[in-house]
């Protein structure tokens, strides 16, 4: 009785379906937007124009840079990538090697001590947590992506940095004497602070959407393992190696933040333009060569490398970004 | 009825008031160095004459552009403008560009070294060295011999620097490059420069941070943050033979040696001035404007201030970390005010 009753009323819905779809199909509006409307057309064109703006500011930054560095482009060209001078004085010659090698380097050792942890927390958080745990502790590792930065900075330069120089550094020293990695003076400020600095920042990102990820696997694939006899840890590895390039985003979203982090990482590494495979040693970032001259730099050449240099962390953020985003995405897909 | 007729004469009244006092406003952008004294006086001036006076403490390099550009009244800059930069003003604005130095810096040596205490003795040569990363012990026999009284230890030298681009880096290099020529050939001189070693901190209380937590840093840093937080600073040796204390006095003698033979445009730097008590690690901040101001309200309201500023201003100098110009220098910088004009008409 329900079930003929139940198919009346699915026929209704279906025939006022048709039938507004008909009701649609006339007009000129419609033809282009499927709707009559007025208000839904104002709408979606405004929210159509603010999408494209936010497109063209990005094309529009890009555009501002390039233009305002032409004086060391043209004096560089792609020698700027290359070379490892930066001599604001003497020669003014610009090269934006010393800072590419330690934005790399200081994002690449960020990640190495982030990627366990995060994903391990991602991994606590989704599968194995209790519902009544899970909520306040992914509260918690998100707040740590809430500090400022310069605060981060702030406890670099009073704890962390005593704490390596006169803990950690000469304990890497006497274990490794021979290891090119911890050569120098342990100063404590380099760029194995600017790493740990940079790891405890984006932990919280890493594993906040590693869990979102790792969430977005169906439950039917845990259900279909365990049903087959599969241990937590073997249904946990199934689940990680489905959701593998939703996870590889995450850390690419995390190195795409530490690439861009300043104040923290300039209040740590020392600052100094070289190239050396100590850790122990100072180094420099992009960003901060950035905050740090661009207000007094007095020649224009000097500002157009600043520009310049800009441009290039730019370009690589918005590289590193879209891959992050596109693996993200293609994980996403598969499963809906 | 009364009451509201009042209450509109009120209004009216506060209007007109409003009017009247409505002032020139004077725009100014650049060095970040200047920044705490120009607040000051421009909030004392302010108060004293009602002419409201902006900065935007952009840094050196800005405030020269934006002066460059014609956006704003004046510019300030802790390094004069090169012959390059004058050119280019020359070519934009129709018209010279005066410098006035407007207040002075003194850049204090200070380092941790418990042991030794307060004044170790120091020269210009010896301290490129160091910066140079060819002295690096403290009982190098450099030091040793300029130190005799005081028993230096055996305990690497770790160097720190600013790592942003600063007036306070401007005057420090400026001195190494007069007096050591290895520095002049690699490093040379600039508001941040490619640093043979050590380590860079941001700004003054980064460069204290890295001298106070480690033992053995030697690092150059504003005089008065020296003085105000106690720190440990070198004894000087001038260009005189004679090792100078550093102190606002000293400082102000720097610019009072180099004014005897200040050149005519005023772009004197003068560390390693002449003078027998003259502190060699000195400087000058400048404003920098056009000799010819086409508005003729702003261009009154500007040379006003600016009167004031090199005289009367200089009062409140040494309760901000700058040592005040000299009476010297002062009437150079009121001479060459007095030779501004606005469309040719003398003010």
């Amino acid at each position: 009785m329900d079930i003929v009753k139940d198919r009346e009323t699915f026929e209704k819905v279906q025939d006022y379906f048709k039938k507004s779809k008909e009701k649609k199909s006339s007009g000129f509006l419609n033809k282009i937007l499927g709707t009559n409307n007025l208000g839904d057309i104002i709408f979606e064109r405004l929210t159509l124009l603010f999408a494209v703006l936010v497109f063209l500011l990005v094309v529009f930054m890009a555009w501002e840079m390039y233009s305002h560095s032409t004086l060391s482009i043209k004096q560089f060209g792609w020698k700027f990538l290359i070379n490892s001078t930066w001599d604001p004085a003497v020669t003014q010659v610009f090269g934006a090697l010393p800072m590419i090698f330690g934005t790399m380097l200081s994002s690449f050792l960020g990640l190495l001590i982030a990627v366990p942890l995060g994903l391990s927390v991602a991994v606590f958080l989704s599968e194995l947590a209790p519902a009544w745990l899970e909520k306040p502790l992914s509260f918690l590792t998100e707040l740590l992506a809430g500090i400022p930065s310069v605060i981060y900075g702030l406890w670099g330069i009073f704890v962390l940095v005593p704490w390596l120089r006169d803990t950690v550094e000469p304990f890497l020293q006497n274990e490794f004497p021979n290891s090119p990695f911890f050569q120098g003076a342990p100063y404590g400020f380099g760029m194995l602070a600017a790493g740990l600095i940079l790891s405890i920042m984006v932990l919280p990102i890493i594993s906040s959407i590693s869990r979102d990820v790792l969430k977005s696997v169906p439950d039917t694939q845990r259900e279909a393992a365990f049903a087959l006899g599969a241990t937590r840890w073997e249904v946990t590895k199934i689940v990680l190696s489905n959701a593998r390039s939703g996870l590889f985003g995450a850390i690419m979203l995390g190195f795409g933040r530490a690439i861009g982090e300043t104040m923290a990482v300039t209040m740590v590494i020392g600052n100094r333009a070289q190239i050396s495979a100590s850790l122990l040693d100072p180094g420099y970032t992009m960003a901060s060569v950035l905050a740090n001259e661009f207000t007094e730099a007095t020649t224009d050449l000097y500002l157009n490398a600043l520009i310049e240099l800009a441009l290039v962390l730019f370009v690589i953020t918005i590289i590193v970004n879209m891959l992050a985003h596109l693996l993200v995405w293609s994980t996403e897909r598969k499963w809906k | 009825m009364k009451f509201k007729i009042l209450s509109l004469a009120i209004l009216f009244a506060g209007l007109f008031a409003a009017f009247t006092l409505a002032q020139v406003k004077l725009t100014g952008a650049g060095s970040t160095f200047d920044y705490p004294i120009f607040s000051k006086w421009f909030d004392t001036y302010n108060k004293m004459t009602g002419v409201q006076i902006n900065y935007a403490s952009i840094g050196s390099g800005g405030g020269i552009q934006q002066i460059t550009a014609g956006t704003v009244d004046f510019g300030a800059s802790d390094a004069p403008l090169t012959p390059e930069q004058m050119k280019t003003f020359k070519e934009k604005r129709g018209t010279d560009i005066i410098h006035l130095p407007i207040i002075m810096g003194g850049v204090a040596i200070t380092y941790n070294l418990p042991s030794v205490g307060q004044g170790i003795k120091l020269d210009g040569e010896t301290l490129a060295d160091i910066y140079l990363g060819k002295i690096t012990k403290w009982n190098d026999p450099r030091l040793v011999k300029l130190n005799p009284d005081k028993k230096l230890p055996n305990k690497a030298i770790l160097v720190a620097h600013r790592s942003e681009g600063s007036g306070t880096t401007f005057i420090f290099t400026s001195y190494l490059t007069k007096v050591s020529p290895e520095w002049a050939k690699k490093v040379g001189n600039s508001t941040s420069v490619n640093w043979p070693v050590g380590l860079g901190a941001k700004g003054t209380e980064g460069v204290a941070g890295i001298i106070a937590q480690t033992q053995g840093a030697i690092g150059y840093i504003e005089l008065a943050y020296a003085k105000q937080n106690n720190l440990p600073y070198c004894v000087m040796k001038n260009k005189a033979g004679n090792f100078i204390d550093v102190n606002f006095n000293t400082v102000s003698e720097a610019a009072a040696g180099a004014a005897k033979n200040m050149p005519k445009d005023l772009r004197a730097v003068i560390t390693n001035a002449d003078g027998k008590n003259s502190y060699p690690i000195s400087g000058f901040s400048w404003i920098v404007v056009p000799k010819d101001i086409k508005d003729y309200s702003h261009a009154e309201a500007l040379v006003k201030f600016l009167r004031w500023a090199v005289t009367k201003g200089q009062a409140d100098a040494t309760s901000l970390y700058y040592a005040p110009l000299p009476k010297q220098v002062q009437k150079l910088d009121l001479e060459k005010i007095n030779s501004i004009t606005s469309n040719g008409k003398k003010l």
